[in-house]
């Protein structure tokens, strides 16, 4: 039975070209939209290389110290010597690392200029996160305190600056340093702040004093990443830092209170978009997902028109088949099994055009070593959208119409 | 085979009501052949389309072999629509986005048989009404009388026990309408198929064994 539901689609798509044509424009570019979103979404949200446990992992990336007569600091940031002394020293996180953020270096090799984005971390950070080495290994605990010249590079660092040559082993200048290259990682894509560099250097090499006393800023800017055992230890890694925060001394009478907090990556976004104070992570995902349903509805509602009024057309049709003995329940199928087809090949073509851009956007280098890329998951996410529009489309039309009685489906009323 | 008991059929629109039929009482036998007559609007296709499954009653019982059909649900309907009737509508209904031979084929899409033999059989039937030059076409392609010959092959190709034939020479002329007849009658000859036939036309009634006369929804005698 499927196959002949199959066969009477192909036919009735193949001869309504026009209905077809604009029904497959209007699905594809819907889909289109959809799975480039989706894969935005995936490339700054979802866990992938080297954040993978961007579930369990929290992060701190903002301070502020506000007086008694209710001033601000220029913050944003806590200082090194604040990580160090308040946050390292937390019990609950499995692993706890600091690392600056990137800061553009300018270094020469032969007279060849080269801008690098540096890092500074310490050895934790390659535990939290899950770097690909392509070569080599990072750096350790020891290398680290015992400050000795090691870095990590990206891959195409090793291209641009190597240029084809070893580079394990061999030397390379960053402010004014020699250091030895150790290991070599995939690129990452600098809309994940955290991880991102093209190279990454032991925190003690550091031109900002670490220890200076004070509880904010110190150039370029430092965070701290911290990884619990399980998701649901975070709550007690937020308190316990909240206790911490309780303690801390101030250096000078000027400070009363600091306004940090330890978050995950969707609670610090949607602070940075100013959506919630807190960054509360509720606000940023419900309105994305209202955004969703709506972008969703809009072009379903449209589909269903489209499709009431192909299918009240073809009202004869109905009448006809239903008089040589199909049941309703067979024409809901025939007329489902046509919505599925082009809706999937709507998706197929979505696919295809949102591979093509995708590969566009990556290649044109617009943003830094940004890979945007369809992974099973969003493939399985567009399947799943383009069936539910299917459906959705062709169940209520099909099924208005097979309720008629077969004379008034023949005489082509609606009623 | 099929009985109509005391049948009433009333159209109701916002304003108006109209009875199309009014105690009407038949008995349709295995292998008969009948017409129905009566002016325009008295109510003929209102009959055969309740007799046939695809309209329902208002009053009355629809009984066929001895069973109501009130009581029937939506697929033993839809299979006794399939295995039992054809019908030959006046205006053809053909589906013009298939071609000839998928148009006759459809009633056996329903029937659970393979891809060839449904082939097979409407191609066979295409024969029985003369059109097999013609299989490939689309009704657009083809003239009154083919288009009838269609639908009767349509209406034949699942070897219905009774064909239902609605005005089925109404659109054509005179010649085409006596071809049409003949087939009708080959069938009923030939195949014991029970024919109940609507027509206009005193000399075509008059070839068959029993003649119903409707006038305002009511029978006449
Ligand atoms: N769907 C309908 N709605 C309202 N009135 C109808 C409908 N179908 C038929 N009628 C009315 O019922 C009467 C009988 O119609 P019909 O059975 O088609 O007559 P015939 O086939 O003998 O010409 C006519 O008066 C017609 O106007
Ligand atoms: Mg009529």
């Amino acid at each position: 039975m499927l196959i002949n539901y199959l066969k009477i689609a192909i036919k009735v798509l193949l001869r309504h070209k026009l209905f077809t044509f604009i029904s497959l424009f209007g699905i594809s570019l819907t889909l289109l939209i959809l799975i480039m979103v989706t894969s935005l979404l995936d490339h700054t949200f979802g866990s992938q290389p080297p954040e993978l446990k961007l579930d369990r992992t929290l992060s701190i990336t903002m301070g502020l110290l506000t007086s008694k007569d209710g001033g601000q600091s220029n913050g944003p940031v806590m200082s090194p010597y604040f990580l160090k002394k308040y946050v390292k020293s937390l019990k609950t996180p499995e692993v706890v690392s600091m690392s600056s953020f990137h800061n553009r270096v300018i270094t020469y090799k032969n007279r060849t200029k080269f801008r690098l984005d540096i890092k500074y971390t310490d050895s934790e950070f390659f535990e939290i996160l899950d770097f690909n080495f392509l070569e080599g290994n990072p750096y350790s605990l020891n290398d680290v305190s015992s400050r000795r010249n090691v870095i990590v590079i990206n891959q195409n660092t090793r291209e641009q600056y190597f240029d084809g040559e070893e580079a394990i082993g061999n030397t390379m200048e960053v402010e004014g340093e020699k250091f030895r290259v150790i290991g070599v990682v995939e690129n990452c894509s600098i809309l994940r702040i955290m991880p991102y560099a093209d190279v990454w250097l032991p925190l003690t090499f550091s031109k900002t004093p670490l220890d200076e006393v004070t509880l904010i800023g110190g150039f370029p800017g430092w965070f701290a990443m911290m990884l619990a055992t399980d998701e649901s230890d975070i709550p007690a890694i937020k308190k316990e830092f909240q206790n911490q925060l309780a303690l801390v001394e101030y250096p000078d009478d000027k400070w009363v209170e600091i306004k940090t907090a330890a978050s995950t990556y969707a609670e610090a976004f949607s602070r940075n978009l100013r959506l919630s104070e807190e960054g509360n992570a509720k606000p940023l995902l419900i309105i994305l997902f209202i955004l969703m349903i709506l972008f969703m509805l809009l072009p379903t509602i449209n589909l269903v028109n489209i499709n009431l009024s192909r299918i009240m057309e073809r009202s004869s049709e109905i009448g006809v088949r239903k008089a040589f003995g199909a049941s309703s329940l067979t024409l809901v199928g025939q007329f489902v099994v046509e919505n599925v087809i082009i809706t999937l090949i709507g998706g197929a073509i979505a696919l295809i055009l949102a591979i093509g851009i995708l590969e566009i956007i990556n290649s044109s280098s617009l943003i830094p070593y940004v890979n945007f890329s369809l992974n099973y998951r969003i493939f399985f996410n567009s399947l799943v959208i383009c069936l539910f529009f299917g459906l959705f489309s062709g169940v209520y039309p099909a099924f208005k119409m097979s309720r008629l009685q077969p004379v008034d489906a023949l005489r082509g009323e609606s009623s | 085979m099929i009985r109509l008991s005391t049948i009433e059929k009333v159209y109701r629109t916002a304003k108006i009501e109209t009875i199309a039929l009014k105690d009407v009482n038949l008995h349709i036998k295995r292998g008969e052949f009948l017409s129905i007559m009566g002016p325009s609007g008295c109510g003929k296709s209102t009959m055969l389309n309740i007799m046939g499954l695809l309209d329902q009653p208002s009053q009355g019982v629809v009984e066929i072999d001895s069973e109501h059909v009130a009581k029937f649900s939506d697929r033993k309907l839809a299979r006794l629509r399939n295995a039992m009737i054809g019908f030959v509508f006046q205006s053809y209904h053909l589906i013009n986005d298939l071609s000839v031979v998928d148009n006759v084929e459809i009633p056996l899409l329903y029937r659970s048989m393979s891809g060839s033999s449904r082939r097979k059989l409407a191609l066979e039937a295409l024969d029985k009404v003369g059109l097999n030059a013609r299989t490939r076409h689309f009704p657009s392609q083809l003239s009154g009388g083919q288009r009838q010959r269609v639908a009767i092959a349509r209406a034949i190709v699942g070897s219905p026990q009774i064909i239902l034939a609605d005005e089925p020479t109404g659109n054509l002329d005179s010649v085409m309408g006596a071809e049409i007849m003949d087939i009708l009658n080959k069938l009923n000859q030939e195949e014991q198929t029970t024919i109940v036939m609507v027509t206009h036309d005193e000399i075509l009634a008059s070839q068959t064994q029993r003649i119903i006369r409707l006038f305002d929804g009511s029978q006449v005698n």
